[in-house]
């Protein structure tokens, strides 16, 4: 049984993209196949973040109005045999998306693929809306900071009233988890930045990773590689930790910096599992 | 030393979180609930009603409502006109 899995935030800027393309790439290199979708049309960027631009011939709207199928759009990753991107148009506007044509796609792509992860544009109208309808699961991407955590809270009112699972109204629900991103822990050690513990808090949704702070993240993007294959960046590892937390496993939360901060994400574990 | 200073102020993250969790738990009351933005409605019939009484800014109602698992709250502050309070007539 495949899962659809939004990456979402609300506010635009946070790393949906950098975490879409990670999280896909982490589940392809466990063996699970895998596409990642770009519901952003008319900026697309999923592409380049892939390292993909200059293969896109085909694309999500095209194969959603019946001009190409989808075969033809899908784009296999020369990295990873598991992983394929669904890339969106750069020229039409989210109009061409259509509730029907998106569950169209997204039922024949249940036939071959084990993890459907489909990258939100930001904001809350057409584009990030069908892009969280048919979700199974979310991924709240957020980073520490007021407006990004707001946006999120605002994300999760409509995952829970306008989404399939919800509109079922039989006490089904898209399972939503906290990917914190741009995470700093000497600013917020030192109170200049609001901690993991305060942003669940708020949120309070469980925790599927704490990316920090890196600039092997930039890196990665100028190279079009997803940074869940840098395996000596700590932004790398965070995402790897995190696609074993969402295929189930309950490996601990790597404390990002600094001993004392260990027990506290052992609590959170314990909590969450 | 500068744990003392710490506690007359607090951090900004600290400032950050309690903003949100007073601006969300209004947001949410007017989101999904049945009865949209019945913190503002309230907080206008509270305004109508004490100026009845006391002359009072426009802005002098502040509501807050915390939402828990366990328990909700709700913070109604008044700001009241210090010696020009008085009842009208």
């Amino acid at each position: 049984m495949s899962k659809v899995i939004v990456v979402t935030s609300g506010k635009g800027g946070v790393g949906k993209t950098t975490s879409s393309a990670a999280i896909s790439a982490g589940l392809a290199m466990r063996g699970h196949k895998t596409v990642v979708i770009d519901f952003d049309v008319g900026l697309r960027n999923l592409d380049m973040i892939m390292g993909c631009e200059r293969r896109v011939v085909f694309d999500f709207i095209n194969v959603i109005q019946g001009d190409a199928k989808l075969k033809q759009a899908l784009i296999k990753d020369r990295r990873l045999e598991n992983l394929s991107i669904l890339p969106t148009s750069q020229t039409r506007d989210k109009d061409a998306l259509t509730k029907e044509g998106v569950k169209a796609v997204l039922d024949e792509l249940r036939e071959d693929f084990d993890y459907i992860i489909c990258d939100s544009p930001a904001g809350i109208e057409r584009g990030a809306h069908l892009a969280m309808y048919y979700a199974d699961e979310a991924i709240v991407v957020t980073n520490p900071e007021v407006s990004s955590v707001r946006d999120s809270d605002r994300v999760l009112g409509l995952l829970n009233s306008k989404s399939a699972l919800a509109e079922k109204g039989d006490g089904s629900a898209v399972k939503a988890q906290l990917l914190l991103t741009r995470f700093d822990p000497a600013r917020s050690a030192r109170g200049e930045m609001m901690s993991v513990e305060d942003v669940l808090e708020i949120l309070a949704i469980p925790l599927l990773g704490i990316i920090p702070e890196s600039s092997s993240v930039l890196k990665a993007s100028n190279e079009g590689m997803p940074v869940a294959l840098d395996e000596k960046s700590a932004a790398g590892r965070a995402y790897q930790d995190a696609v074993g937390r969402l295929l189930g496993e309950t490996t601990e939360v790597r404390a990002v910096q600094g001993e004392e901060r260990r027990g506290f994400f052992q609590r959170l574990l314990g909590r969450g599992g | 030393m500068f744990g003392f200073l710490r506690s007359r102020k607090p951090s900004s993250a600290q400032t950050a979180k309690e903003r949100l969790q007073i601006l969300l738990a209004h947001e949410r009351g007017s989101g999904g609930g049945s009865d949209p933005d019945f913190l503002a409605s309230l907080q206008r019939d509270i305004l109508e009603v004490v100026r009845r009484h006391i002359e009072i800014d426009r802005d002098a109602v502040e509501i807050k409502l915390e939402r828990s698992d366990d328990l909700s709250s709700l913070e109604i502050n008044i700001d009241m006109p210090g010696a020009k309070a008085r009842t009208p007539g």
